[in-house]
């Protein structure tokens, strides 16, 4: 069947038969093609929608601080709860098996001036960990460290669109800003993927804030970062301990919902990688869809193709090919152009696809790619279902007697 | 050559059915040249379908140079047409992609001939019809006459015991259906054995037997003194 007889008679049918070539080979080139586009285009979608989304650290709880519903332990309900810096050394004593970093973080709004430029922004006092929990990226300088809550220094590290407004092009690192009516020094300038509001805050060490706050020791919310080690169930059951623990220590009943409220990062990844999936779903039915539509298109052109031939296969018969050599050849000659084809448009598509590159970031769109595998699967696809398209008609074609085939309209 | 025994075949139509060939007997010599005519609806076509393996009978035997032939599946059936038989039809069934040459190699290909002996053994054949020049031309591009004369060669190409003509000159004016059955003639005098189904009466004499087929029998089997068709030409 494959000798090389039978491909120069495939090749000489091919080349005399242009139109019929080109028809079925374009309708392959083409289905290939726009699959490899669409899945390209989806996977773009994909990465816009993880690059939105899944900004923050995603091995993160949060704990707010609420007020009880319920009387619990002699106390009344309606009480409200405030953590405070013993709760953060508990946390970490209990917990240090699970736990990663931890910081609090207490929330202000403040004006902050430099020279005789001001702005209100949004102040975070925090501990050196909170930079992992927002995945902060320092431009330059550095972020809070430990010595600075040691210390309690009056440093602050600003985000890159507070230089931009307050010191217009200069240089912000080591000038001194007032927050409030105290002056802090500017150690670090960061930067933040979760756009630009994240990049107005002002990060100063807690401990200073805390002083300034009459000496305070109350911390606002805690985040609390666990080890990834320990898994998805880990930290669930992480959060149910640590839910348990907060509560015994405030005196809050342990089915009081309001006491205390938990935000688990993994409870958010879950529902964005839910909605991720189904961004992939759509992709993968635009994409089966697509070779569905190929599969037709190749399939009505199969069956066209071997009805026009049914005379000439007639006359074969007549003159000595037996059935399986009628199929044979249909079959060959469709494989072999559905493979051409089907490689020009998966190359063509892919190549198409890198040279688009990040060009489509505004239609959020980025770097559109599509699986290798994919792509070959796809083709080989559609390549069998252009084979199996023409098997069928060829079969029948090879089982008309030649007598009915050539009879003259 | 050819033997029949006793042909029955009936087709369903709707519920009843029509029986078209009730019993052919009939023997052929090798190197003859048959006519077969009757008019339409006679059987004649049926016939040749049968005798070109085409066709299967209901009843009775076919022997084919001592072969016999039965049981015929599709595979069988092309191997025998393909070993023992060549067609040349009314409306030459060129395949119209293939230059003339191409066309005439092509029984070869079924053989599994190589390709340089394929060319060589087609291109002799095209001589021999007269049409060496055109060989690498396409149907298209020939006359009836010529076209008619390569699909003898193709018939020949392929050395068949018999030839199987079926109104091969019913497409083309006398003049050309008398160059036609020159060449017809010719290769009979070689001592090929030649059938030809027609229903026109000049072809029919040129034959050296002519069977006469009415109502699925035949009614006459002669001999006939075989007119020239040089001397029409």
């Amino acid at each position: 069947m494959f000798n090389r007889d039978s491909w120069q008679e495939i090749f000489e049918t091919i080349s005399k038969n242009k139109l019929r070539t080109f028809l079925s080979g374009f309708t392959v080139a083409l289905g290939i093609f726009i699959f490899v586009i669409l899945f390209g285009f989806g996977n773009g979608l994909k990465n816009s929608f993880q690059e939105f989304f899944v900004d923050d650290a995603t091995n993160i709880m949060r704990l707010f601080p609420g007020r009880t519903n319920k009387p619990y332990n002699g106390f009344k309900s309606g009480r409200v709860i405030e953590f405070d810096n013993a709760d953060l050394a508990a946390i970490k004593k209990n917990f240090a098996f699970q736990l990663q970093y931890m910081t609090p973080r207490i929330e202000r709004n403040s004006t902050v001036k430099f020279k005789n430029k001001s702005n209100n922004y949004g102040l975070r006092a925090v501990a050196p960990g909170h930079q992992y929990a927002e995945k902060t990226i320092l431009m330059k300088g550095r972020f809070i460290n430990h010595q600075d809550v040691i210390n309690k220094t009056k440093y602050a590290v600003i985000g890159r669109l507070v230089e931009n407004d307050l010191f217009e092009g200069e240089d912000a690192l080591g000038k001194y800003i007032n927050i409030g009516k105290r002056s802090f020094k500017v150690v670090g300038v960061f930067q933040d993927d979760g756009g630009d509001n994240e990049e107005r805050y002002v990060y100063t060490p807690y401990t200073t804030n805390q002083l300034i706050e009459k000496n305070t020791d109350k911390v606002g919310q805690i985040i609390v970062a666990f080890k990834p080690m320990i898994g998805y169930d880990g930290a669930m059951q992480f959060e149910e301990e640590l839910m348990a623990f907060m509560k015994k220590r405030h005196d809050i009943s342990p089915s009081d919902e309001s006491g205390i409220f938990l935000r688990n990062v993994a409870d958010d990844l879950e529902q964005n990688q839910q909605f991720g999936s189904m961004l992939q779903m759509v992709v993968t039915f635009v994409g089966i869809g697509t070779l569905i539509a190929g599969i037709i298109g190749i399939s009505n052109i199969m069956v066209y193709v071997v009805k026009e031939r049914t005379k000439e296969l007639g006359v074969r018969k007549a003159i000595g090919a037996t059935p399986r050599s009628v199929i044979a050849m249909i079959l060959q000659e469709s494989i072999f152009i559905t493979t051409a084809a089907g490689y020009i448009g998966l190359f063509g598509g892919i190549f198409l696809l890198s040279s688009l590159g990040n060009s489509l970031d505004d239609y959020f769109i980025k770097n559109p790619y599509i699986n290798m595998g994919t792509a070959v699967f796809a083709t080989i696809l559609l390549v069998i279902f252009g084979a199996i398209a023409g098997y069928v008609p060829a079969r029948r074609a090879a089982r008309i007697k030649p007598i009915v085939a050539l009879r003259d309209e | 050559m050819i033997e029949i025994k006793d042909l029955h075949k009936s087709y369903k139509v709707g519920k009843s059915s029509l029986h078209v060939l009730k019993g052919i007997n009939i023997n052929i010599e090798g190197g003859e040249l048959v006519a077969i005519m009757g008019s339409s609806g006679s059987g004649k076509s049926t016939l040749l379908n049968i005798l070109g393996m085409l066709d299967v009978a209901d009843k009775g035997s076919y022997t084919l140079d001592g072969v016999p032939i039965k049981d015929l599946d599709e595979t069988k059936a092309a191997k025998y047409r393909n070993k023992f038989l060549g067609f040349v039809f009314q409306s030459f069934n060129l395949i119209n992609y293939k230059t003339a040459l191409e066309n005439v190699a092509l029984p070869l290909y079924y053989q599994r001939i190589s390709r340089k002996v394929r060319q060589k053994t087609a291109m002799e054949y095209l001589e021999k019809v007269g049409l060496a020049e055109w060989a690498v031309h396409l149907p298209s591009e020939l006359s009836g006459g010529q076209k008619q004369r390569i699909a003898i060669a193709r018939a020949l190409a392929a050395q068949p015991k018999v030839l199987l003509a079926d109104e091969p000159t019913g497409a083309l004016d006398s003049t050309t259906s008398y160059e036609v059955m020159q060449l017809i003639q010719e290769i009979n005098d070689e001592g090929k054995t030649i059938l030809v189904v027609t229903h026109e009466t000049d072809i029919a004499n040129m034959c050296k037997r002519i069977v006469l087929l009415k109502d699925g029998v035949i009614i006459e089997d002669k001999k006939v003194t075989q007119v020239r068709a040089s001397e029409h030409v």
